[in-house]
């Protein structure tokens, strides 16, 4: 069946069988392989994207359903060659090994320190409940994600749209300046 | 005169994690071939049967479909059975042959029947549903003990009481050690099997040049040179006609140490259809279909002095290999295991007879630590045992028997010469992070007001850094065990390093590129490490038993030494000057006394590789290879400890704290190591506390997803609290041990001792692990109806 | 890993879905997907057509009707935690949702799901019986009726519904003065399931409990009310004594336990027992509070 389905700002129109999953679409049909696929059963979250500024598995949403919404992957969050503040707090924290279950990882931890403001380190691991990796046994990847919420602007008007989605390291920077009032 | 920190010994942030997070990993199955076909293998729902009958003619019509093979059609095509990689001498091993996909009878559940190739995943799939396999049940065997007794059924009709083998080592009286003992505590030990579980499924893509006769192979393996090796025995297509990429690879922990069945029935089926093909694991799959670890059971004694000094440790260990022999299943429960029965102590007298088993599940080897875990779990655990009988400190009693600081070798029981040790600091440092003292005060108050609150100590020793390769052929495995390494400066200054081993996410793109810039003053950068392309690379025996950088490191420093020597020719003959005036630090080539009058290495390798003027007798380019055979293992060491308060209404266990101080010689990336320590104690904590893999007697794994078995999740654990020491090791160049496995190996029985400590005061001395909460709970309920 | 083929539906209206689950053979609704996905893909579940009610106007949202909270069915557990509404009226119903599965799993999965699916280690239906949630169910021709959470859980993933009628909406009653709830659940460590989950709801007035329904879920095919543990309260001062007495007669109402690999019906009945003694107290110190 026909459908429409904007993914990292760009619509695309595809006609798909109707068990397609949207990991699949985003994977095969439309060639992004950032999500990764690491389970069957909605488990370990390497598939996460942001689906109408929500973080979902996309393992488990069938494309159809996705129709019209707007999708945002890892492909999207670095944006003239410049990193994500969360993808520059991974790399700075090691809060990645393998790197499997990381895009999706971040994917989460980019909604997570969005809705909290004051992010506890409990927050932050009950926060990934829906994330596993089995490389660096949560450590780094928490300290990546505090490191994460301290570039992060919560209250930005950015958040509202995927598409635009995204926080440079540097204007990450800039924001936690302004709020110090630096 | 300013000072630069060395790229040795800093956290350089990864190179290899720009691709990761920003979602361009080339992990196998993001990778397509013009033409590519799908793969889907039909799996055996039955533990143990007859195949009698294989109908695929309603499959081999659904939409897409391409082809739908069995193993007779993969026989009749030339492909073998897979060997097993490692036959342990005097054992009496039997290796009944393991065909990629079965041949006329299946042994595990998930044991591969047919493949089907199609257009598309989807649609091989929908017909591998449609293949009409007829079976004929036959009993079934899962536990490695029963396995052996004589009215069980038999996996392999060849194989009396389904032993694969009888191995045994000995050393010291041990006879005489428990006849002179004053007290021996005994211990049923049961190492459950775990399943691997690294993120990404396996997967392979294999394309057929029939033109050349080639076979290129991209797969999830960490042994892209032994598989080309062991597939060219499978394959009818020569060694040096299979070309093996593993690129980007999620995550082995020994699950991807393997030729395994996939890999060949690409290959087949890639000729077969004349199309390159893709196979992809889905999660259920992997955990039918790709290595299981651990597995053994155990009937152990200790010996001891009542003053606690130990006399001797024996052991009776039934070790289960699953329905078939992986690459590297029999070393596993033997060399890995037996020899380090001596732990971090001085024990006398060693006796373990091993019995590998047969049963009908699925194949069991190497799972991150293979051998070591189990081994330093029944040491460990039988140390608590005896320090309880003793009514001992278990600091003490461990301190008492620790090895004594040695730096030229000190041989163990087993017949094993530990390399390099010095044991006391670290557990000491240890202990003055976690302060012991004050925590065992704290657990007093608590236990009087009845919190079951406990402590676990392990002080430990492992053998990595695999290995002199005389020794590898003295224990049955069945290649070299040495490194290989090229150093290419290319004309512009820019450095390869292409090397054997096979990093799959653990960081060595980067530590290795940090030995080259340190060595040879150049931007860590500026270079690219190449690995884990056989057509790439040279010949090495990839990344398994934390032996990646202690033994390519040896390749490297020698590579790295000839282009000094090299350098300094050269530099001396374009600086006019002597060569033994000149000098080499930073970088610079210059003549001693005068820096200003200098050749920086890219200068020299851009007069090497235009070579206009060469000093006589040397040659042009500026690379070098070189191999390297470590003389001997590594041992790293150290001491951990946990804490833990048991919930003696529900059994669930608060994991508190968890501090580590271990010793892997000089670190050339703190951040790197400190990573793998965290990622190793998450794994080994989980053996304690919520991983297992269940059968049911009819050999359906009852854990078989996710959703079943319990792999920890961030909230699950705490902080880490990481120290270190620096005893460097004297078998290679850097004096650099291992490290990928020391946190699987020492965390398993400090948390399970911690648990058990906890329930110390209500008599409890044993449960199965992992420590479930109904385990627990039933353990403390009959704790209580025992009247202690 | 992909489903079976399966026919797809997405009406507009409830009237055309409801036709369509009458008409289509083998159809099954298809809201949020997070309990039947995961099925299809492993190929437990192979419905030969999805009806998928995501389009469906005005199944959505939390409203205050009166003496109830009213959830469309398609609301999603994030959006039923992070409700301000729910967090003031009815605060359990919110931290109930807010601890199902993990956020990811929240984000696309409803409560009309959830009850529909009857699966005994869910949450919700367990926090329904003991609240006495109304359950809003459309079937043919536009009939509509309301079932008690009490009649709605038959048994394992079953549940009162007739074929074609779908979920509309549940009604949650908000909490009166001196009442107060919890709801408290052994997580399974890989699902995140519920081995356990028990709600309580408890009144409170001059010192002593009026009123006091359990629900225990997980322990039984279908969330279950633990009467005699209810009836042990009702009169009494809420201290450690009379809540240990009620939870002790928490077994007597969980005949033929199911067990797993997990956790046996022994441990689960234990367990509900410990979670009962431990979702009073949070319920009794909340309603003083």
């Amino acid at each position: 069946m026909e459908v429409s389905i904007k993914v990292n700002g760009k619509s695309y129109e595809r006609d798909i069988e109707a068990r397609t999953l949207l990991v699949d679409f985003i994977r095969e049909d439309l060639g992004l392989t950032g999500t990764n696929v690491g389970c069957d059963t909605t488990q370990c979250g390497s598939c996460t994207v942001h689906m109408n500024g929500a973080a979902v598995k996309s393992c488990t949403v069938l494309a159809v359903q996705a129709d019209g919404a707007s999708i945002a992957t890892i492909e999207s969050l670095a944006s003239d060659g410049e990193l994500h503040a969360m993808q520059q707090a991974f790399t700075d924290k090691h809060g990645l090994q393998c790197g499997f279950c990381t895009p999706g990882m971040i994917m989460t931890a980019v909604k997570l320190v969005e809705s909290h403001p004051d992010i506890s380190e409990d927050d932050i691991r009950h926060g990934l409940e829906g994330n596993l990796c089995r490389c660096t046994g949560y450590e780094n990847v928490v300290r990546a994600v505090a490191e994460g919420a301290r570039l992060f602007d919560p209250h930005s008007p950015w958040e509202m749209e995927p598409a635009e989605h995204k926080i440079t390291l540097r204007e990450a920077e800039r924001r936690a300046r302004e709020r110090s009032g630096a | 005169m300013t000072t630069t920190q060395r790229a040795f010994g800093s956290s350089v942030r990864r190179l290899e994690d720009a691709r990761f997070i920003t979602g361009q990993g080339r992990y196998t199955d993001n990778l397509t071939q013009p033409g590519m076909a799908h793969m889907v293998v039909l799996r055996s729902p039955y533990a143990h049967a007859d195949i009698t009958g294989f109908d695929a003619s309603e499959a081999l019509g659904m939409p897409g479909v391409v082809g739908v093979f069995n193993g007779q059609d993969m026989a009749d095509a030339g492909f073998g059975a897979m060997p097993c990689a490692w036959v342990v001498p005097d054992s009496d091993t039997k290796t009944p042959a393991y065909p990629p996909l079965a041949i006329g009878r299946v042994r595990f559940v998930g044991d591969a029947v047919a493949i089907v190739i199609a257009e598309t995943d989807a649609q091989a799939r929908d017909a591998s549903y449609a293949i009409d396999v007829t079976y004929d049940t036959l009993d079934v065997v899962v536990n490695g003990r029963e396995a052996t007794q004589d009215d069980a059924s038999l996996v392999h009709d060849e194989v009396a009481n389904n032993q694969c083998f009888h191995w045994t080592v000995s050393g010291g009286e041990v006879e005489a050690a428990f006849e002179n003992a004053d007290v021996v505590v005994a211990e049923t030990i049961v190492n459950q099997r775990l399943i691997p579980t690294a993120m990404e499924p396996r997967a392979v893509l294999a394309r057929w040049d029939s033109a050349m006769g080639e076979v290129t192979m991209w797969s999830t393996s960490q042994i892209p040179h032994i598989t080309r090796f062991l597939m060219s025995l499978v394959t009818p297509v020569p060694e040096h006609k299979i070309r093996v990429v593993a690129p980007d690879v999620g995550g082995g922990f020994g699950s991807k140490l393997a030729n395994y069945p996939e890999e060949n029935m690409s290959v087949f089926a890639a000729q077969q259809v004349g199309r390159p093909v893709k196979w992809t694991e889905t999660r259920s799959e992997n955990f039918l279909g790709t290595i299981h670890g651990r597995d053994h059971i155990a009937d152990v004694e200790l010996a001891a002095k009542s003053d606690g000094t130990v006399l001797g440790l024996r052991a009776q260990t039934w070790a289960n290999l699953g329905a078939y022999l992986s690459t590297a299943s029999t070393g596993v429960p033997t060399i890995l295991h037996g020899l380090m029965l001596s732990g971090a102590y001085n024990i006398p007298a060693i006796h373990e007879d091993v019995y590998g088993v047969f049963t009908n599940t699925t194949p069991v080897s190497a799972y991150r630590g293979a051998g070591r875990p189990e081994a330093t779990f029944m040491v460990e655990r039988m140390m608590d045992l005896l320090a309880n009988e003793l009514s001992m400190d278990p600091v003490e009693l461990r301190r008492k028997n620790l090895i004594e600081p040695f730096t030229d070798g000190h041989e163990v029981a087993t017949g094993l010469i530990y390399d390099t040790g010095n044991y006391e600091p670290a557990l000491d440092q240890a202990l003055k992070m976690y302060g012991y003292e004050e925590a065992r005060k704290q657990q007093t108050a608590a236990r009087a007001k009845g919190r079951l609150v406990g402590i676990g100590v392990t002080t430990y020793a492992e053998i990595c850094g695999l290995g002199p390769s005389e020794v590898a052929g003295a224990v049955g495995f069945g290649g070299g065990l040495w490194e290989s390494a090229i150093v290419r400066f290319h004309p512009t200054g820019k450095v390869q390093l292409m090397v054997g081993v096979s990093p799959h996410g653990q960081g060595e793109e980067t530590t290795f590129a940090q030995i080259v810039a340190d060595q040879l003053g150049v931007m860590v950068e500026d270079v690219d490490v190449v690995h884990s392309d056989t057509a790439l690379t040279p010949m090495g025996w990839g990344s398994y038993g934390s032996r990646t950088t202690p033994v390519a490191s040896g390749a490297i420093m020698g590579a790295i030494e000839q282009l000094k020597e090299k350098g300094t020719k050269i530099a001396a003959h374009l600086l006019e000057a002597a060569e033994e005036d000149v000098e080499f630090a930073d970088g610079l080539f210059s003549v001693k006394g005068s820096p200003e009058q200098g050749k920086t290495i890219q200068d020299i390798a851009l007069a090497a590789n235009t070579a206009w003027s060469m000093p006589d007798g040397v040659d042009p380019g500026f690379e070098a290879a070189a191999f390297f055979d470590p003389s001997n293992f590594v041992f790293p060491f150290g001491t951990h400890i946990a804490q833990v308060e048991v919930d003696p209404e529900t059994g669930e266990i608060d994991f508190q704290r968890y501090v580590a101080v271990d010793d892997c010689g000089p670190i050339i990336n703190p951040m790197i190591v400190e990573g793998q320590i965290q990622g190793g104690i998450a794994q080994g904590a989980a053996q304690a506390l919520w991983e297992g893999a269940h059968y049911d007697d009819q050999g359906n794994l009852l854990s078989g997803s996710l959703m079943d078995y319990a792999i920890p999740k961030a909230e699950f654990l705490p902080k880490f609290e990481l120290g270190k020491t620096e005893t460097p090791t004297d078998v290679n160049p850097l004096g650099v041990k291992g490290i990928g496995e020391t946190g699987t190996i020492a965390s398993t029985p400090t948390v399970y001792n911690a648990v058990m400590d906890a329930l110390a005061p209500l008599g409890v001395q044993q449960i199965d692990m992992p420590l479930t909460p109904e385990r627990v709970w039933r353990a403390i309920g009959d704790a209580s109806k025992g009247g202690k | 890993m992909q489903t079976a083929p399966f026919d797809y539906y997405r009406p507009e209206t409830l009237s055309e879905a409801v036709d369509l689950l009458t008409s289509v053979d083998g159809a099954r609704p298809i809201a949020g997907g997070h309990s039947l996905l995961p099925a299809m893909k492993l190929r437990v579940a192979s419905p030969a057509a999805l009806v998928d009610l995501g389009r469906i106007p005005g199944l959505s949202g939390i409203s205050r009707n009166g003496g109830s909270l009213k959830i469309g069915a398609l609301t999603t557990h994030a959006a039923v935690a992070a409700s301000d509404v729910a967090k003031s009226d009815c605060p359990v119903l919110a931290d109930t949702a807010s601890h199902i599965g993990d956020p990811q799993v929240r984000n696309r999965g409803t409560i009309g799901g959830s009850l529909a699916h009857a699966d005994p280690a869910a949450d919700y239906p367990t926090l329904m019986r003991a609240i006495g949630a109304t359950v809003h169910v459309t079937g043919a021709g536009g009939s509509e009726r309301a079932i008690t959470a009490d009649d709605f859980f038959v048994d394992l993933f079953t549940t009162g519904l007739e074929t074609g009628e779908l979920v509309t909406a549940v009604e949650v009653p908000v909490m009166e003065a001196g009442q107060s709830g919890a709801y408290m659940k052994h997580r399974h460590p890989a699902s995140s399931y519920a081995v356990v989950g028990v709600a309580a709801i408890v009144t409170v007035d001059g010192g002593s409990c009026t009123a006091a329904a359990i629900g225990v879920g997980g322990v039984t095919g279908k969330p279950e009310r633990a009467s005699a543990a209810e009836a042990a309260l009702v009169g009494q001062a809420p201290t450690d004594e009379t809540i240990a007495a009620a939870a002790a007669a928490v077994a007597g109402d969980l005949a033929n336990p199911i067990g797993d690999l997990y956790a046996s019906g022994e441990f689960r009945v234990h367990l509900a027992s410990v979670l009962t003694k431990r979702a009073l107290s949070e319920a009794f110190g909340e309603s003083s509070a």
